[in-house]
């Protein structure tokens, strides 16, 4: 029930975002299909697992996002100056990675695979089972690797245990 | 507010000249690619929020809406640039696109 009930919500602000008209008509055009989505697809949104609030999923997704874009900033410096650089060809050393994770929901993996990607400097390449494949630019970049990333994801999205 | 939104879009600017000065200088596919792909994650979402901003200097409901709209763009665009840039690169690995490495630089 909560899940229905969050889905509509989620889909009436959305709605109300695109809409811009508060007048009856309107409102209650918008009111209507929330409600038949929201009856036929609930599930997709907020899908379950028993042992953790989706509240708390939301509120771990809101604190990570902060950080995630100051590392996107920090990152994104790093590769403006690789190049800039004159001698740039020295400083990059393109590599593949692989490693282990510890994350277990199907979203959490995805999540930090998406952040390894936005991140410049690493993209994903492939999640096989358990194991990453990143290419990486430059040797410091992929030693960095998954650490802190890993650890803010699985704290924001990943069950506990 | 006209300031900040100034300074938000010039930095984007600055961050999507660097992302083509990549394109441009970095030795191979791979490498091009963190570049292309990379100016979208920062640059694109700069100058968004700038033009986000700049909508908002003449403050009204209806422009709140438009300038939440467009923020909404730079979150797609977060979803949508690493998915892309993740496909191409494995569909280069998959056909066997070789990566530059250091020895290529020695010879």
């Amino acid at each position: 029930m909560a899940t229905k009930i969050a889905t509509f919500i989620t889909m009436l602000l959305f709605w109300v975002m695109l809409s811009g008209m508060f007048d009856a008509f309107h409102f209650s055009l918008g009111v209507i299909s929330c409600l038949l989505v929201t009856l036929f697809s609930h599930e997709l949104l907020f899908y379950g697992d028993k042992k953790r609030s989706w509240v708390l999923g939301i509120l771990g997704v809101v604190l990570y996002f902060p950080w995630l874009f100051w590392q996107i900033i920090v990152a994104n410096l790093e590769v403006a100056y690789i190049v800039l650089h004159p001698r740039m060809l020295d400083m990059i050393d393109p590599c593949l990675v692989r490693f282990n994770t510890q994350l277990k929901r199907p979203i959490a993996r995805v999540a930090l695979a998406q952040s390894i990607t936005l991140t410049p400097g690493t993209i994903t390449v492939n999640i096989d089972e358990d194991q990453f494949t990143v290419y990486a630019l430059t040797r410091s970049a992929a030693e960095s690797l998954p650490g802190e990333m890993e650890r803010r994801v699985g704290k924001a999205l990943d069950s506990a245990s | 507010m006209l300031w900040i939104a100034g300074f938000l879009i010039v930095a984007g600017l600055f961050f999507f000249a660097v992302g083509v000065l990549g394109i441009l200088r970095f030795p191979d596919f791979y490498t091009r690619l963190h570049a292309a792909g990379k100016c979208d994650s920062l640059a694109a979402v700069l100058v968004i929020a700038g033009v986000a901003l700049y909508n908002l200097t003449d403050y009204s409901l209806a422009n709140l809406l438009v300038s939440i709209k467009i923020m909404a763009i730079a979150v797609f665009v977060f979803v949508a640039s690493p998915t892309a840039t993740h496909a191409i690169t494995k569909a280069a690995l998959v056909i066997g696109v070789e990566p530059w490495t250091r020895k290529d630089r020695e010879q």
